[in-house]
């Protein structure tokens, strides 16, 4: 008896082994999908890292100076000192800044009135106007503020003389990323995103394949167990997200100067974790759909997008009306990028994240049980 | 011609997506998508204790900018808040605050912020200063007479904001989803279109009949052309019921430069369609290169921001040139003296995209 | 009939109120090459799919080889081949990957894979083509390669599910030199077809209409009974009377 399930298991195993080796020829024979699959982790981390920063810099500013006087002129050089602004020349009549604002030449635009630095020093006080191209909001808010601080510097400078009383110094000290990067921001998030689009899409997309192409019958034909074609399904893209995770975390510890702050062990783990729900998801597809443009649209419409929105590293859910922030919790992307950030950018350990954790597990098993459940069924 | 008509609508994946992703885009992701800081969360340690103390914190949680998360003894504790998100900003307020104060007419605060989010942490930082700064100036004019403020010269800044006073930020993100909209349309479904052709092997039947090949070509272009420009004039009138938003320059501007655009990324479309042999490539290719095309479209981040390389990157992005002319349209109401070079620019888009494709397409078949 | 190794005892297989396969009778006899005859939607796929264990009956019994429908599918499918009418294999692998898959799956040990690879391509006079991807082959080339996978593992039964649709006429003959070739050895062959020419191949036949067998027996007894010249003739006899629109 015990030999004959020895010889069992052996016979298992080397039928697992046929599989996952086919699995993996499928994979690298498609030499397209293969480059994209590996190119767009490191493209985003590039771009996220290098390209776009939420700092707002070099804006364009254009000056009217009707004073042209002591004080306008200083607080033009500060101006032009900064590192936020950019100044693209003098204007002299007012409508000039709307026809710049038209052509989208400039951002924002300061106008100094007439006897501006009389009027300072004699009734002690002046009025600077600014103006601001709002159809951007954020940056415009963002220049307004960087403006408005760099003339207080000046009143500040002024009146240092004076020697003014009870000042209040506020420090401010930025944690985690002093230097005010993206990359913290949306390296956990860009980790999210692929894993999702390898394991749901490629594996629903794999096995949705098999099923139109008819060799899905004949695998359930022969003595293979159904659960063991998913399973041998799931291990080229658990290594292949693995694969990308490891290329993300190079990346962003070499290229970007952004190490893992904590346990590295603890990121795989959950990685790994997280990785199973996406194979669950992409399994549960599959086993829904008929067709490879259906799966593709459904995990591209039904997990991507969700991902892209709700996770929270491009928009910030506690701005979200409370239906979207209630739909937050139930995309598993969001407690793994909170725990991705966690982990790394933070450097906490597990009894930080064992809350976000244990939803994650409890998302998964859900999936996991319903996706064998439906693929079990569909075999009827 | 018809017969193209016939399939897309025939396709239900196709409608649902035309359908959908209108829909999806225009109301879910706006709502999604505000970028506007408020609702930060504080935590303040107040070693001190006094008057002065008590009323900055109130202070700042009666503003509208700031949630008090929570009020600690210990800095560990406002720490941790940090820790689990459930604090952006931790005020700590040191002992003898109020005393020394007066006594050295000189005090510091600190302050410590999540910086994960840079923007957050930068607007968060600044509201705050801004609020000590308030608070600083009335307390000193509590303690000074009248008279001596005289001295101190102030410079009041008046701003204003053009285009969007209410700094609404869906005002924003609308014209810009409306140009990703019409890209999705023009670039993802002609592009799979094509390559199902292929993959059905219609397109060898097609090859054999005497169709030429640039009324084929065209035959596939003109619907979704005018697909594109349906779903565009949706998306429009989507943004006017829901957010209100009235395109302020002139729709003949407007649709000059989308009819244009469509023409440059079918042109892309087809020139995908000719690289691959399965619908599954099409896919990944075209959504890798909307992926680059958003991110460096200035949708969400702006592009004088970026470093020069990055910048020289989006020179040859066309998505960014409609979200730039989308944005100066709708909101600023530019003419067409505005947009002249962006134009231009799309047109040699259309004309070396479109050129490039053909050219690919003959040598493939 | 001597040790029968598939038989049917009113098996039936009802979609809601649709009655698929209704009490199929008969018995398959070791080494024999059956033919399971009908036109498009008579209820041909089901039947097999049933006896594959692919798919549980409504009702009725039926054992293949010796094992039971219901719930001894598992020891079925070790006992079997299957072909199903697209061919089934992997487009985008190579001859022999394919091959040693369907090996890896049944169970085969590598070095059984091995000179049972060699000697499939042999067979095939496929020395040529080992490492061509299956989607470069002529449709009548992976038509005998999907054949020769299905028997890799020597199964007693082999299903083959509408083998030569879109075949040319000598690449039919080919493959049916296959089918006898496997008869020889013992294989049971059970097919299923609408080539009237091929039932002629069979040692008998079954022909559905909707959904019940009209007709069973060797061709030589159906011609007689129905008092005609040719398989085509019978078929047509017994389908004019079909209900069931083609699909």
């Amino acid at each position: 008896m015990a030999t004959s399930t020895g010889l069992h298991g052996k016979i298992i195993k080397s039928q697992f082994f046929a599989f996952v080796r086919k699995e993996f020829a499928h994979v690298l024979r498609d030499r397209k999908t293969l480059l994209i699959l590996f190119g767009l982790p490191i493209v985003q981390i590039l771009i996220f890292g290098f390209a776009l920063t939420n700092e707002v810099k070099n804006a364009k500013i254009i000056v009217i100076d009707y004073a042209k006087d002591v004080a306008s002129r200083k607080i033009i050089n500060k101006i032009r000192a900064s590192k936020y602004f950019e100044i693209e020349g003098q204007a002299i009549r007012y409508e000039e800044i709307e026809s710049a604002f038209k052509k989208g030449t400039i951002k924002i635009a300061v106008v100094f009135p007439a006897n501006f630095s009389e009027d300072l020093s004699h009734p002690g006080s002046a009025q600077v106007q600014l103006i601001a191209d709002a159809s951007d909001p954020n940056t415009a808010n963002a220049l307004i503020n960087y403006a408005t601080a760099i003339i207080r510097d000046y009143e500040v400078e002024q009146n240092k003389i004076l020697n003014v009383p009870l000042r209040i110094i506020p420090e401010s000290r930025m944690l985690y990323n002093p230097q005010l990067k993206g990359a913290p921001n949306f390296v956990p998030g860009v980790m999210a995103l692929v894993l999702m689009l390898v394991c749901v899409m490629m594996t629903a997309v794999s096995i949705v394949k098999e099923k139109e192409s008819g060799t899905m019958e004949v695998l359930l034909v022969s003595p293979f167990k159904p659960i063991l074609v998913i399973l041998s399904k799931a291990i080229p893209y658990l290594l292949l997200s693995l694969i990308n995770v490891t290329i993300i975390i190079l990346l962003s510890v070499f290229v970007l100067d952004l190490p893992v702050n904590g346990s590295l062990f603890l990121l795989f783990a959950e990685s790994t974790l997280f990785i199973i729900t996406c194979l669950a998801l992409g399994i549960l597809i599959s086993v829904k759909t008929a067709s490879q443009q259906v799966a593709m649209l459904i995990s591209l419409m039904g997990m991507l997008l969700p991902t892209l929105l709700f996770s929270g590293f491009m928009f910030p859910i506690e701005n979200m009306p409370w239906p979207l922030q209630a739909f937050s919790n139930i995309i598993p992307s969001k407690w793994y990028y909170i725990i991705v950030k966690s982990i790394m950018i933070k450097g906490l350990g597990f009894s930080a994240i064992w809350k976000e954790t244990l939803i994650l597990f409890g998302i998964t098993i859900f999936f996991l049980v319903v996706s064998l459940k439906s693929f079990k069924t569909r075999l009827e | 011609m018809q017969k193209e008509f016939r399939q897309i609508f025939r396709n239900k994946s196709i409608v649902v997506m035309i359908a959908f992703m209108p829909i999806v885009q225009l109301i879910i992701l706006p709502l999604a998508a505000d970028y506007e800081v408020k609702n930060i969360n504080i935590a303040t340690v107040d070693h001190d204790h006094s008057t002065y103390s008590q009323k900055l914190i109130s202070k700042i949680s009666g503003s509208k900018y700031f949630n008090l998360a929570g009020y600690n003894q210990r800095y560990s504790d406002a720490m941790e808040l940090i820790e689990l998100d459930k604090a952006d900003l931790i005020l700590e307020i040191p002992a003898g605050f109020e005393k020394n104060l007066v006594r050295e007419n000189q005090q510091k605060l600190f302050i410590a912020v999540n910086a994960i989010n840079g923007v957050k942490a930068n607007l968060g930082a600044a509201y705050l200063s801004n609020i000590i700064r308030n608070f600083n100036d009335d307390i000193r004019l509590q303690w000074m007479q009248p008279s001596k403020s005289n001295d101190i010269s102030t410079i009041d800044i008046v701003s204003s904001n053009w285009y969007n006073p209410l700094l609404n930020y869906k005002v924003f993100m609308v014209p810009g989803i409306l140009g990703i909209l019409v890209t999705m349309v023009g670039g993802f479904l002609s592009a799979l279109n094509i390559v199902k052709e292929k993959e059905v092997g219609t397109i060898e039947q097609i090859n054999v009949t005497p169709v030429k090949k640039h009324h084929f070509i065209l035959g596939k272009l003109i619907p979704f052309w005018i697909l594109g420009n349906v779903v565009f004039s949706i998306g429009l009138v989507v943004s006017w019921l829901v957010y209100g938003i009235v395109v302020s320059g002139s729709l003949l501007v407007l649709y000059s430069f989308v009819s244009l655009y469509m023409f440059a990324v079918l042109g892309l479309g087809l020139l995908v369609s000719t690289f691959c042999e399965t619908q599954q490539q099409a896919m990944f290719i075209m959504f890798f290169l909307m992926t680059i095309f958003i991110l460096m479209g200035g949708l969400f981040t702006s592009i004088e921001s970026m470093p020069q390389w990055a910048q020289v990157v989006t020179w040859f992005n066309p998505l960014g040139y409609l979200i730039k002319v989308m944005r100066m349209v709708i909101l600023k109401g530019s003419g067409f003296a505005d947009i002249k070079i962006q134009l231009l620019i799309i047109a040699a888009f259309a004309i070396v995209l479109n050129t490039l494709a053909v050219l690919n397409y003959k040598k493939t078949n | 009939m001597q040790d029968p190794v598939i038989k049917a005892h009113n098996l039936t297989k009802r979609f809601g109120d649709f009655v698929a396969a209704d009490s199929l009778s008969f018995e398959v006899g070791k080494g024999e090459i059956f033919g399971f005859l009908g036109a498009n939607g008579a209820g041909k796929t089901t039947a097999m799919r049933m006896l594959c264990g692919l798919s549980r009956p409504s009702s009725g019994s039926a054992t293949v080889a010796g094992f039971d429908v219901y719930n001894q599918t598992e020891s079925i499918k070790k006992n079997i081949g299957y072909m199903s009418q697209k061919f089934s294999l992997y487009e985008d692998l190579t001859v022999l990957e394919n091959i040693r898959f369907f090996g890896g799956i049944y169970g085969l040990t590598n070095k059984k894979i091995k000179t049972k690879s060699e000697e499939l391509i042999e067979q095939l006079d496929l020395q040529n083509g080992v490492k061509k991807l299956v989607s470069d082959l002529p449709l009548g080339w992976k038509q005998k390669l999907a054949f020769s996978v299905a028997v890799i593992h020597e199964p007693e039964i082999v299903f083959l599910d509408e083998p030569t649709g879109g075949v040319d006429p000598l690449t039919r003959r080919q493959f049916w030199n296959l089918i006898y070739e496997a008869a020889h050895k013992e294989m049971t062959v059970f097919v299923t077809t609408h080539y009237m020419d091929e039932a002629e191949y069979c040692n008998r036949v079954s022909i559905m209409v909707d959904g019940k067998i009209e007709a069973l027996g060797s061709p030589g007894y159906l011609k007689k009974k129905y008092g005609v010249e040719s398989m085509d003739e019978v078929f047509y006899d017994l389908a004019r009377g079909a209900t069931r629109a083609n699909d």
